[in-house]
Order: C-alpha cells, then structure tokens, then sequence
C-alpha cells in the first residue's frame, strides 16, 4: 500500500474543474506533515493529456493519464473500471473526488468494484497515525453531523462537498505524467451519454456559484426573477429558488436548492422572501454567510441567517443591486 | 417483465432528529417514518411501465426493520405487486456498501429488466445503493434520471438526467438500474381500495440465512465504514436583523457588514 492521496480529476470540455483543485488541496492539508504521505492526480478520457497538463502544475507529486476513445462518451461502468485499474495498481490509500453529479455518480461504482469503502459529501478529513481516514460529513438533510472512520485495510474512497477549500495554487515545478493502462470492453458501454445539451441560461450552476441569491414563492411570477437576475448579476451571482417558486413554475427545478433540488455551499447564500422551511434549509444550510430579505420578522429563514432585513423584497432587492454596484465598483 | 423498485424507511424530513444515549444513534422514538421521497419517484415509475407492459410485475424491495414493512406496504398500496422485505438483526448499523451486498443477494437468482430506486435516501445521502448494487450484479446504470423512455421490445431505454449546466441522454441496454430524481412523474397517492389490495399481497421476508449471507458479509463486520460518533451541527447565531431608520440605511449596512465583518464580498 503506497501512502498517497489519489485525486480523480473533473473537467468540463478542456477545463479542469474547481472541485479538483479544492480536492487537491485538502489531500494536500491532508498529507502536510506526514513523511512519506505524497498527493497525486488522475485523469481519464479520450484525449486528456491537456487536462493532465494542467494538473500537473499544482503541487502534485504524478499525475496519471489514461487516454482511451473508449471514454469519449461517459459511461459510469467504463470509467469505475479505468480508475479501477490503476487503483489495483498503484494501491493508494485514499481516493478523492468532489461530491458534484460526477463524482456522485462514479465514486460509489468504484467502491463496488474494490471493495472498498466510501463516505460521501464530507465537510472534514482527517488521518490518523494508523493512515485510516476519518471524515465528518452531514446527514438527516444537515440536521447531524456524522463522524465516520474507515475500518479495513484497502483503499478509503471520499466524496468531498465543492466551495469548503480554497483551490490548490499553481506551482512553478512541474509533475511527471504516466500513462496506466485499462480495458474497456463492450459489457462496460451499456449505457452510454449519447448527447449533452447545455441548457439555456444560467451558465453557472448552483452547486459551483461562490454566491446565491434565492427567490420563494413570493416572486409570484417568472418575469419577477428579473429583479434577483439583476442583482446576481451585480455579485457575479447564481440564481436559485425554493421549491414553491419551481412548483409553481417560477423557475426550473435545475435552479430548485434543498432536499428535493440541490445542496449547495456558497461563501454567501441571500434569500429573498423564503420562508425558510426545513426542507429548503437542508439545500442550503452549510453557506459560509447567510442573508435573508423576508417581510415576516417571525419567518424561520431568521434563524439560520446571519444577517437579516426585514422588509418587501421588491423594495430591499433593487435598493441592494444598486448599493452593491457602487461598493463593488470603488 | 420483472422490474424492482427499491425503497427505503426514512425518517419525515420534517421531523426533529435527536442522537440516541449511544452517540453512534438517532433516537427513534416520536420519529415518523415514511418511504424515501425519491422512491416514491421509483415507484411510481415502475407502475407506470407495469401500465404499459401487460406482462410487467413489479417488486418493492427493502432492506429494514420490521417498521420498514410500512413502506413496502406503501408501495403495495399505490400498486406494486408483490413485496420482498430483507432483515435480519444481524444488518444492524451497516453501511450502504453492506445494504448494497443485501439487496444483491436478495436479487440473486431472480429474473431482473429493470431496478429503479431513488437518486438518494434522504437520511444518509449516501448516493450509494443503487451503483454498488449495479455493480454487484454486472449491470449497467444511469443515475439521477428525469425522463425514461423504454423501447417498445423492453430490451432498451433512452434516460434523461441533469447534470452541472445541462442535460445528458444516455442510451442503456436492459437489464440496467435507473436511479429517479423530482420531475420524472408525481407520485400517485394510494387509493383506499388499493390500500386494502395491498393488505392481500404476497409479502416475502428474507433473512440472513435465506440470502446465502454471512455475517461477515453483513452489518458492521462487512462494512469498510462505520459512523462513531454522531454530533448537532454548530448553532448558527441569530440572524443581526439590521433596522436602520430607512431601508435605504439598512441595505448600506448591510453591503458594510458583507465586506467588512463577513468579508465574503
Ligand atoms: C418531501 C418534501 C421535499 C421538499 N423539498 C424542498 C426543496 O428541495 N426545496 C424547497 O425550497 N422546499 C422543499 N419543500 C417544500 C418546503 O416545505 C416549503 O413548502 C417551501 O420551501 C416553501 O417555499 P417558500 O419559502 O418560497 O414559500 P413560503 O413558505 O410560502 O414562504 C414565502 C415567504 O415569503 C415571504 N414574503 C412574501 N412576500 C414577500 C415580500 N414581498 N417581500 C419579502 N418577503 C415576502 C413570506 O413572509 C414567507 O416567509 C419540500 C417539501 C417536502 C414535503
Ligand atoms: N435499505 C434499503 N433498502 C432498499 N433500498 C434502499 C436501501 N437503502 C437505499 N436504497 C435505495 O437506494 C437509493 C439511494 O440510497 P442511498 O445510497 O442510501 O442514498 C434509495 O433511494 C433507495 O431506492
């Protein structure tokens, strides 16, 4: 068993996502101070060595690259089985990636294969002297915090939620790439994406925005979301909705934020006429800074924000774009 | 065709979640329980299909103590078949790994097209059941799925599932497992015939022993995780709700606290 920290990268066309940066980093705090204890980086795909480039400028110690046209289309069997491969191999003892739909969809299929354990979205890691993982992560829609350890020998695969490390910095020094090699035969591409299509708008999704600004059922309309797309605009901001907004057929579910739409953890969460119902808290609970605009001064929102106004949106919602324009432009 | 919704017993998700005298527990008592939102979505969906399919029989398969039997009857209720409910004390604490290598083995041997369950179960949010099960079974897999269109021979289907930024169709070949997420359909509500129908169903229970397992495939012994000790999250403080004469006042105090004492702007 080697000491390293394995980060199975996520990139997006020739982009690397943030997350792996942010999974970087932590198995890099993970790995400080431990003799021995070495971070590295894995990519596959059709044509990936560009991402391993990128990779490789991050204080990593090797990325590997497995370059196969047999992956050009995601298929969840056809990657567990890559990675799987050079898990075999190379034996490290921890495996990371981010809990974003990939890494969700991957990490537990890998598990599978090896035998191994996996404990998803963790908000903390921790490695004992033993080089057994011990994570905290929440459960009961963030109602609890869980303290889970791994408890054999083999590889720990973890799941680690986007926006709680600040990204891995580039390095001047450069990590050597190295092939592995896989097999992917046809029983691994039963289930293949045939098609991705980008959905119109928002181009930043929820669960990467450093910033939200969420709208209830109070925005009566979809034409009134204008007033958060404005102010999101301002803030370089994502917009998000509860679910009575995309019940009511507001805004699209993909913007919904909670237990039955998306858990998500900006640096600041601003919720505007969200009554602030367990359910919606559960999506959002675990924002660094949290703001709530909502004209009942008894509202449940109140109680997990950290700063509040009460007051009609329609009013505090402009006056607020406006006074952000000229702060965020001095 | 055979197709097998999972469910799981969770907790409401409205109810109050308290940590048992063994830290390593949730208290249980006062708690409602119900069947996973997300699989209400498997359900449903499953019955859908049956409508389509005049040869299609639908499973309700759980992992859980006997209060579990609540859910499978649920599921009986909005129109499943047949329920398979496996439990043993000996399942007790495990991980999802560990459910997953259940469910595998209650599946063993049984002719499958078609596993649905939900995208997760939202008392441990693990994501995690349904792949290792695929996996435990050599099947594929496509998770998080908004719409499912099966081919009318039944040995196909077309998936459609968000994802970041978009939206992907993935094609798959049956037998497979879907995971369901909100927007695939509305679940029914059980009628009032169809809960007493479901009273007459055949409920099959299948222990340890009945699944071929042993103990150290299951429970804590065959889990490589397990929780020691479970904590409430830190309390936010109460919200500074920011009253200054005017709202024009506020909103300037508030954009001051944002950069200078949260500095998250
Ligand atoms: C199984 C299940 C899953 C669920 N999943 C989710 C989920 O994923 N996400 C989610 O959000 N909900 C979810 N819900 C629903 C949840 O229980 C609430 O119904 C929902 O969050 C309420 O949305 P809201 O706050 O927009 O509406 P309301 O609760 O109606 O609140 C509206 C708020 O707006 C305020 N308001 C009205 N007008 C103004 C104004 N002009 N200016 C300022 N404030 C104003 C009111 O004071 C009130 O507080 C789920 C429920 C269940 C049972
Ligand atoms: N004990 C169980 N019995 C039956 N199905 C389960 C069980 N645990 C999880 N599942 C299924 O797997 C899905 C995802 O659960 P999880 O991996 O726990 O998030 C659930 O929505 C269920 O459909």
């Amino acid at each position: 068993m080697a000491n390293e920290i394995l980060v199975l990268a996520e990139s997006r066309g020739k982009e690397v996502r943030r997350i792996t940066f942010e999974c970087m980093a932590a198995a890099q705090s993970l790995a400080a101070g431990k003799p021995g204890w070495e971070v590295c980086a894995a990519v596959a795909g059709p044509a990936a060595s560009g991402i391993a480039e990128v990779l490789s400028a991050r204080g990593v110690s090797r990325v590997w690259l497995h370059e196969n046209a047999r992956l050009a289309s995601y298929s969840t069997a056809a990657f567990a089985r890559a990675y799987a491969e050079l898990v075999r191999d190379i034996r490290p003892r921890i495996v990371l990636a981010g809990a974003t739909f990939l890494g969700r969809d991957l990490m537990p299929r890998l598990a599978a294969r090896l035998n191994a354990g996996l404990c998803t979205d963790c908000i903390e890691l921790r490695l004992d002297e033993n080089g057994r993982l011990h994570v905290r992560r929440p459960m009961f829609l963030d109602k609890i915090l869980a303290d889970v350890e791994f408890t054999r020998e083999g590889p720990q695969l973890a799941t680690l939620r986007p926006n709680l490390f600040a990204p891995a910095p580039e390095s001047a020094v450069r990590a050597s790439i190295i092939p592995w090699k896989a097999e992917i035969g046809p029983e691994d591409l039963r289930a293949v994406v045939r098609e991705v299509v980008q959905t119109a708008g928002q181009s930043l999704d929820l669960t990467e925005a450093d910033i939200i600004v969420s709208g209830g059922r109070s925005m009566k309309c979809a034409e009134n979301f204008r007033i958060l797309q404005e102010l999101a605009g301002v803030l370089g901001a994502a917009v998000g909705a509860s679910r009575a907004a995309v019940d009511a057929g507001y805004a699209p579910h993909s913007m919904q934020v909670g237990l039955t739409g998306k858990t998500v953890t900006p640096k600041l969460y601003i919720a505007c006429g969200i009554s602030g119902a367990v359910q919606h808290l559960a999506g959002m609970r675990g924002s660094r800074c949290i703001v709530a605009v909502n004209s009942d001064a008894q509202a449940p929102i109140f109680r997990v924000a950290d700063y509040g106004i009460v007051g009609d949106l329609y009013q505090v919602v402009p006056l607020l774009a406006a006074e952000l324009e000229k702060a965020l432009s001095k | 065709m055979e197709i097998f919704a999972l469910v799981k017993q969770v907790p409401d998700s409205v109810s109050e979640i308290r940590i048992s005298s063994d830290p390593r527990r949730t208290e249980e008592a006062g708690i409602k329980f119900v069947m996973n939102p997300f699989d209400e979505f498997a359900v449903e969906e499953a019955i859908r299909i049956k409508e389509r399919f005049v040869d299609a029989r639908v499973t309700a398969l759980c992992c859980g103590p006997e209060r579990a039997v609540e859910s499978i009857r649920m599921a009986l209720a909005m129109g499943a078949d047949r329920g398979l409910h496996a439990w043993d004390p000996a399942f007790q604490d495990q991980d999802g790994i560990a459910t997953a290598r259940v469910l595998a083995a209650a599946l063993k041997g049984r002719a499958v097209d078609l596993i649905l369950a939900g995208k997760h179960a939202i008392d441990d949010v693990n994501h995690t059941v349904p792949s290792a099960l695929a996996e435990f079974l050599g099947l594929p897999q496509v998770n998080g799925v908004t719409r499912l269109e099966l081919a009318a021979d039944g040995k196909s289907a077309t998936a459609r599932r968000r994802i970041e930024g978009g939206e992907e169709i993935v094609d798959v070949l049956l037998p497979a497992v879907i995971t369901c997420e909100k927007g695939i359909n509305d679940p029914r509500y059980p009628s009032l015939p169809g809960l007493m129908k479901a009273k007459k169903k055949e409920l099959e229970r299948l222990t340890l022993a009945q699944l071929g397992l042993a103990t150290s495939d299951v429970g804590l012994e065959g889990s490589p995780t397990r929780v020691t000790r479970l904590s409430p999250p830190p309390p936010r403080s109460q919200a500074k709700i920011i009253a200054r004469p005017t709202l024009e006042e506020s909103v300037a105090e508030l954009v001051r606290l944002l950069q200078e004492e949260a500095k998250v702007l």
